[in-house]
C-alpha cells in the first residue's frame, strides 16, 4: 500500500477542510441567531440533546488519537447490549461451538 | 477501468443511467431487493417486483452490455410485518433458479426490533436450505452500530453459516473491523450524507487493505449517485494507489464473491 506524506495530504485538503469547518461554524451561528431572535431561547429537549452531540463531536476533533472518525461514529450510535437475544427471547437454534477467543482485535488494520 | 457495482437499485433509475454506467466502465451490477419507498400491501406485490428484478432489469441492462444480477428477500423495513414476510419468504424459492439470481438479500435490520430479527433468522434458514449466498443490509445512522453487532451475533451464533459466503454491506469506520475480523466480506456504500464518501472509503482501504472489501453506490430513488464507484476510482488514483489495488476492490472482489453462487461469470470484453 502506497503512503503519502502528511504534508501532501494537508496541502491537498487544507482549503476543503477549512470550508467544512466554516460550514459547521455558520450552522451553529444560524441556530443560535434563530434562538435569540425568537421568543423561545431554549431548544426543545430532544433538539438540545442533538445540539450537545454536535458540540461533543467537535471536542473529539481536538483529540490526538488517529481514530476521530470512529469515535464520532460511536458518539452518534445507540448502545449495543450483548444480551439482546435474551431480551427478545430469540435464542440460537443452531449454535456454533463456544470458543474462547471470539472477541475480534483491532489489529487487522494494515 | 472496468468495474462492478455490487449494490445498486436500477428499478429506481433511468435508462440513461445504464448508458452512463456503461460509458464509465461498468460491466456488471447486482441489485438486491429493497424497500420501494412505501410498504407493499401483499405478497403479490413482491411477486411482481421479483419478476421485474429477475426478468425485466437484465434485459434493460443487456442493451448496454452490462450483466445484471439480483438478490431476493423482503427487506428489513417491511419485515416488521412478520406474517407478510413469511408469505414472501415462502414464495422466494420459485425465483431462485433464475439465471441472474445470486442469493438472498438485502436482508438485515432497520430499527433493530424483535420482528426484524425474527424475519432475518428465517431468511438465514431459507438461504441455508437452498445453499444461497447472503447479502446483508446494516441499518442507518444511530442504529448502525447496534444493528451490525446484532446481525453479527445472529450470523456467528449459527454453526451453519460460512462467513465466506456472506457480504455485510454499508460498513463504516465503527463497524468495518468487526465484520472483516469475523471473516465476512464487507461492502462500503458511497452514498451522500448518510453513509460513506469516496474519500472516507479510500481511507478505509488504506487502513484495512483490499482483502474482502467491496465498494458500491446503492443508487436508488433517494438522493444518491449511481456513478459513485468511478468517483472512488478517481479518488484512489489521485492518491497514487496502484491500479491493481483499485481493480481488486471495484472489480475482482465482487467477481470473486459473486462466483461463489455458481451463476456469475466474469464479463469478457
Amino acid at each position: 500500500m502506497k503512503s503519502r506524506a502528511a504534508q501532501t495530504i494537508l496541502d491537498e485538503s487544507y482549503l476543503e477542510t477549512r470550508a467544512k469547518l466554516l460550514e459547521v461554524a455558520a450552522t451553529l451561528d444560524r441556530i443560535d441567531r434563530a434562538r435569540h431572535a425568537g421568543a423561545q431561547l431554549e431548544l426543545a429537549a430532544d433538539a438540545s440533546v442533538r445540539r450537545e452531540q454536535l458540540i461533543s463531536a467537535i471536542r473529539i476533533l481536538l483529540n490526538d488519537a488517529p481514530r476521530r472518525a470512529e469515535d464520532i461514529q460511536q458518539l452518534f450510535s445507540r448502545h449495543y447490549d450483548p444480551q439482546w437475544r435474551d431480551t427478545f427471547g430469540l435464542l440460537p437454534e443452531h449454535a456454533a461451538p463456544a470458543t474462547s477467543s471470539e472477541t475480534p482485535s483491532a489489529s487487522r488494520e494494515s | 477501468m472496468d468495474f462492478i457495482d455490487p449494490h445498486i437499485h436500477m428499478v429506481s433509475r433511468t435508462t440513461d443511467d445504464y448508458a452512463t454506467l456503461a460509458r464509465m466502465g461498468c460491466v456488471a451490477i447486482s441489485e438486491p431487493a429493497f424497500w420501494a419507498g412505501f410498504d407493499r400491501g401483499s405478497a403479490d406485490g413482491f411477486r411482481d417486483y421479483f419478476e421485474q428484478l429477475t426478468a425485466v432489469e437484465p434485459r434493460r441492462a443487456a442493451q448496454f452490455g452490462i450483466q445484471h444480477h439480483s438478490w431476493l428477500c423482503i427487506n428489513a423495513k417491511e419485515a416488521e410485518n412478520v406474517s407478510l414476510s413469511r408469505e414472501v419468504i415462502a414464495m422466494i424459492p420459485e425465483f431462485l433458479d433464475r439465471p441472474g439470481v445470486l442469493g438472498i438479500g438485502e436482508i438485515g435490520l432497520n430499527k433493530n426490533t424483535k420482528n426484524e430479527a425474527t424475519v432475518f433468522l428465517e431468511h438465514l434458514d431459507l438461504a441455508i436450505e437452498h445453499d444461497q449466498l447472503i447479502l446483508i443490509h446494516t441499518p442507518h445512522l444511530e442504529d448502525k452500530y447496534q444493528g451490525t453487532r446484532m446481525i453479527l451475533d445472529m450470523l456467528c451464533d449459527d454453526s451453519r453459516i460460512n462467513p465466506d459466503r456472506v457480504l455485510v454491506d454499508h460498513v463504516e469506520e465503527h463497524t468495518i473491523a468487526e465484520v472483516l475480523d469475523r471473516g465476512f466480506w464487507a461492502g462500503m456504500t458511497l452514498y451522500p450524507v448518510t453513509k460513506c464518501t469516496p474519500d472516507r472509503a479510500a481511507d478505509m482501504i488504506e487502513r484495512f487493505g483490499g482483502e474482502r472489501l467491496l465498494a458500491n453506490s446503492a443508487g436508488d430513488w433517494g438522493v444518491s449517485k449511481p456513478t459513485a464507484v468511478p468517483d472512488l476510482i478517481f479518488q484512489m488514483r489521485r492518491r497514487g494507489h496502484d491500479e491493481s489495488l483499485i481493480r481488486r476492490v471495484v472489480h475482482d472482489n465482487p467477481a470473486e464473491f459473486f462466483a461463489k453462487s455458481g451463476k456469475f461469470f466474469e464479463p469478457v470484453r
